[in-house]
């Protein structure tokens, strides 16, 4: 049958690419048809969220290429985090964006461990999100296998087979389509030892990675992040990594850990955030956050993507105000490191609690709440804590811009926080 | 006329060879099934356990092994050839309703190619094409009443072309303009009629199918109240990969045990995205599933619009009769297309496969073949057709790619009836920093702008 495009469609589309996208549920950002954008068509109209207007002083993209919070060449990779093992310093490094790093981590341990066995939707292939690529071809089908379309049995599987004393790392394709697995992770994984008390029994070999968070298109079932849910649950940590170097040594922490993991990965930076990877095995500590830049002013938690929207209003307001402030990237959400966040906001005097999910009974809620809950930090606050988040909403597909954070929102809780007072 | 006869659930897979003693028969009756009453002959070949009143005694130690028994048949009307091999059918369409039929195929398949192009093109965010899968929706959703309410997955619009949803919908749903009920809400594809009574189309796969049978038996319980409700169902379509959910199950579990009138329509395309249906399950496909759960079930071509329209038409009177029962139907066909816009599937797909698919049957060119052999169709037709159609798309196209954005307010509206002092709180926020900030943001594209965020 004869397609029939219009002529304007047809000389575009034969030039590019066929298959395209990454993720078959929705286009990644970075995937190529991201960059067929047509010169031919007179006003591309942008689908998603309002474009950036060209005067904008704050709300400007991310550059990942720069920003301080990658490590751009291998020697900032050996440095870049202070927890890194002593011996990482013989490594050498690779280039790696994200999906790499996290392929990386499970090859690694898959090599080195044979009772890890990784199984989800479309994972044989290599995942939509490609980070399962070849490991099947490596390690054989007993070990990397599809499952059938059920979320509730793919972590209900995990459950079973971490019991049993395997390393079980389950992918669901999307945080969104967690919730089929709900009653697994909240009344199995997390109560499993202690329901079986002196038995001592428990699924600590489970780890259950998601991709989450917005990408500027996904809407209400391609874009949430639902850690809050979970960081609700003793019993289950929730981890969410920054980049690649942290993603590698943080899920490698969490394959090893004997209590279940439920681990966000940010899935914008899946190709977005790339930076140099020590290429050997190493960990990263679990439950501990980490300061990524120091400052007397203001302390500013946050994690995942947003800390890159937060560096950027960071660097703008410590023009503006003549300020310092102190960055706090969680990583670990549940457990969380609250001795890190009272000492760095007993020293500051301010917090600004950023994340992309709903404001209501998200993280900044647990973090604000410690504060004043903590007589000695409450009484050296020289202002509210602020909470930069997502409303309390569903992601709409147009008004996505105006829901996530974005630099000038972070660049005005820093003013005000730091006005007035 | 053999094969269009549905497998009848109770009688199941184990085919027991005994009919049921009379008075057990009572026990079956819907609804009054005593439980705990096993009273029953002293020589009896059955007892009535509670939960297999049916089941005889047999002494011999067996145990079921399902490639035993044969597949489950596939019901065709007309063959790829456009022949008729069933000798009982008779169109039941006049000449001029089959060439709607056909345009409406036609049209989705030329909306699909030049939708799946625009996403390239940066134009939309997302596609996704229903190819090879015409018949069975267009087909299914030809034999509903309008008061029939639908639930779908993703991949039918075939069904809401089919029920009237118009061009200038489809693309003000894809653009997510102001002129789209979603507003802007919503990825492209997630199409919803209030009018046609189609539910707004939900990523989560599977969520639908027990809802379609708690709104089945809303329908059922209304007609009970009001007699004079015409009957009605519901339609709920699902892949061959949302099957292996959970909520696939406890839908056609509690369909059947509360009798809703539901029809569950599975379009077993072979893929859940990299999917192959040997990695989603072992059993006789979908179908065999509605035997165990007591459920009149059929497999179909899904590539003869005739055998799907027979197949729909027939479930449907099931559907209602006995004071309103479930029905499953597994519609096989091939997914030709890539999964959706984001997807490449010669990932994990060989590209002959698809060609020798495609060559060896389309259920575009079969519904055409049948129309030639009898004389309604035409290359002639067919060029004008498709030219026709062409330019009605584009037309809808650049009409809806011009409409304003919704307002920003859309964001907080409809999380709730009303909306929370939270929302309103929020939704002032937003607007004064949206005023503190003029320059960082690109306003003038949504309708009112700024001040569609006043309370
Ligand atoms: C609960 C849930 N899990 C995973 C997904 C991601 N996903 C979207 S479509 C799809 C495959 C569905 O296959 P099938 O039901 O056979 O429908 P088809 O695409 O073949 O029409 C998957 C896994 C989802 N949307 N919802
Ligand atoms: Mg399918």
């Amino acid at each position: 049958m004869p397609r029939p495009t219009p002529p304007s469609l047809r000389a575009l589309v034969r030039g590019g690419k066929s298959g395209a996208g990454l993720s078959p549920c929705m286009s990644s950002p970075c995937s190529a048809s991201h960059f067929l954008l047509p010169i031919q068509i007179q006003s591309p109209r942008k689908y998603s969220s309002g474009g950036i207007p060209p005067r904008a002083r704050l709300n400007n993209p991310i550059d990942y290429q720069s920003t301080p919070l990658l490590s751009h060449t291998p020697s900032s990779a050996l440095v870049s985090d202070p927890s890194l093992p002593e011996d990482i310093h013989t490594q050498p490094c690779k280039r790696l964006n994200l999906f790499q790093a996290i392929n990386q981590a499970l090859s690694l341990s898959m090599s080195r461990d044979d009772s890890v066995i990784l199984f989800g939707e479309d994972i044989a292939f290599g995942g939509v999100f490609r980070c399962t690529m070849k490991l099947q071809e490596t390690f054989g089908s007993d070990r990397v296998f599809n499952t059938p379309l059920s979320e509730q049995g793919i972590v209900g599987f995990g459950i079973g087979a971490a019991a049993q004393g395997m390393r079980a790392v389950a992918e669901i394709q999307f945080a969104d389509y967690v919730y089929p697995a709900f009653d697994q992770l909240v009344n199995e994984a997390a109560k499993f030892r202690y329901r079986d008390g002196a038995g001592g029994r428990h699924v600590g070999g489970l780890t259950v990675r998601m991709p989450c968070g917005g990408v500027g298109h996904g809407a209400l079932y391609h874009s949430q992040s639902p850690e809050a849910l979970f960081t609700h649950i003793p019993g289950l940590k929730v981890v969410m990594p920054r980049g690649p170097i942290q993603a590698k040594g943080l899920l490698l922490s969490a394959i090893e850990s004997n209590d279940p993991v439920v681990f966000m990965e940010p899935k914008i930076l899946y190709r977005a955030a790339v930076e140099q990877v020590p290429l050997g095995y190493y960990t990263l500590p679990l439950g501990k956050a980490e300061i990524l830049r120091e400052g007397g002013d203001v302390t500013i938690v946050s994690y995942g993507q947003p800390l890159y929207t937060c560096l950027s209003a960071i660097e703008q307001a410590e023009k503006d105000f003549g300020i310092k402030v102190e960055l706090v990237d969680l990583r670990t959400l549940y457990p969380w490191d609250k001795e890190a966040v009272l000492k760095s906001v007993r020293k500051t005097g301010r917090c600004i609690v950023v994340h992309e999910s709903m404001v209501n009974a998200g993280i900044g809620a647990e973090v604000a709440a410690s504060i004043q809950g903590d007589e000695e930090t409450f009484f050296r606050m020289e202002a509210p804590v602020r909470r930069v988040a997502g409303w309390s909403i569903h992601n709409p597909l147009l008004f996505e811009k105006f829901n996530v954070p974005d630099v000038a929102r972070i660049y005005d809780a820093i003013k005000q926080s730091v006005k007035n007072y | 006329m053999r094969a269009r006869i549905f497998s009848h659930a109770r009688r199941g897979l184990t085919r027991p060879k005994h009919r049921s003693p009379p008075a057990l028969r009572s026990v079956q009756h819907p609804g009054i099934r005593a439980g705990s009453s096993l009273s029953q002959r002293p020589d009896a070949q059955f007892l009535a356990f509670p939960g297999a009143v049916k089941s005889a005694f047999t002494s011999s130690l067996k145990f079921s092994v399902p490639n035993e028994y044969p597949a489950m048949e596939t019901y065709r009307a007309v063959d790829q050839h456009g022949e008729v091999v069933d000798r009982s059918f008779t169109p039941d369409l006049s000449d001029d309703k089959v060439v709607r039929i056909y345009k409406n195929m036609l049209l989705i398949s030329t909306m699909d190619m030049i939708m799946f192009d625009a996403q390239r093109q940066g134009r939309i965010s997302f596609y996704m094409v229903s190819a090879g899968e015409e018949a069975l929706t267009v087909g299914s959703a030809s034999v509903l009443e309008k008061g029939d309410v639908v639930f779908c997955q993703y991949r039918e619009q075939g069904v809401f072309v089919e029920r009237g949803f118009g061009l200038d919908e489809f693309m003000n749903q894809l653009f997510a303009n102001n002129k789209d009920p979603g507003r802007g809400r919503n990825m492209p594809v997630h199409y919803g009629s209030a009018a046609l009574n189609i539910h707004t189309i939900s990523s989560p796969l599977a969520t639908q199918l027990p809802q379609a049978a708690g709104a089945a038996y809303a329908l059922k319980m209304q007609r009970a109240i009001d007699p004079s409700i015409p009957p009605r169902v519901v339609v709920a379509y699902f892949g061959e990969g949302a099957a292996s959910e959970g909520d696939f199950h406890a839908a056609l579990n509690i369909a059947a045990t509360r009798s809703c009138p539901a029809i569950y329509i599975c379009r077993n395309n072979g893929y859940a995205i990299s999917t192959p249906t040997l990695d989603q399950y072992r059993g006789d496909g979908i179908a065999s599933r509605g035997i165990g759960y007591g459920i009149e079930t059929i497999r179909v071509d899904g590539n003869d619009i005739w055998a799907v329209r027979e197949a729909t038409k027939k479930a449907r009177e099931l559907a209602l009769q006995d004071g309103g029962k479930p029905v499953l139907i597994e519609a096989m066909t091939y997914r030709v297309s890539h999964h959706s816009t984001s997807d490449d599937s010669f990932a994990y797909r060989a590209k002959v496969e698809v060609e020798d698919w495609k060559r060896r049957d389309n259920p575009i060119a079969r519904l055409r073949k049948w129309m030639e052999a009898k004389g309604i169709w035409s290359d002639a037709k067919e060029k004008e057709s498709r030219e026709s159609i062409r330019r009605d798309v584009l037309k809808a196209f650049s009409e809806a790619e011009k409409v304003q954005k919704p307002p920003i307010r859309y964001m907080f509206e409809d999380v709730y009836e009303e909306m929370t002092p939270e929302l309103k709180e929020q939704m002032a926020e937003l607007k004064d920093h949206l005023e503190k900030y003029p320059g960082e943001y690109e306003l003038a594209e949504f309708e009112g702008g700024r001040d569609s965020l006043n309370p």
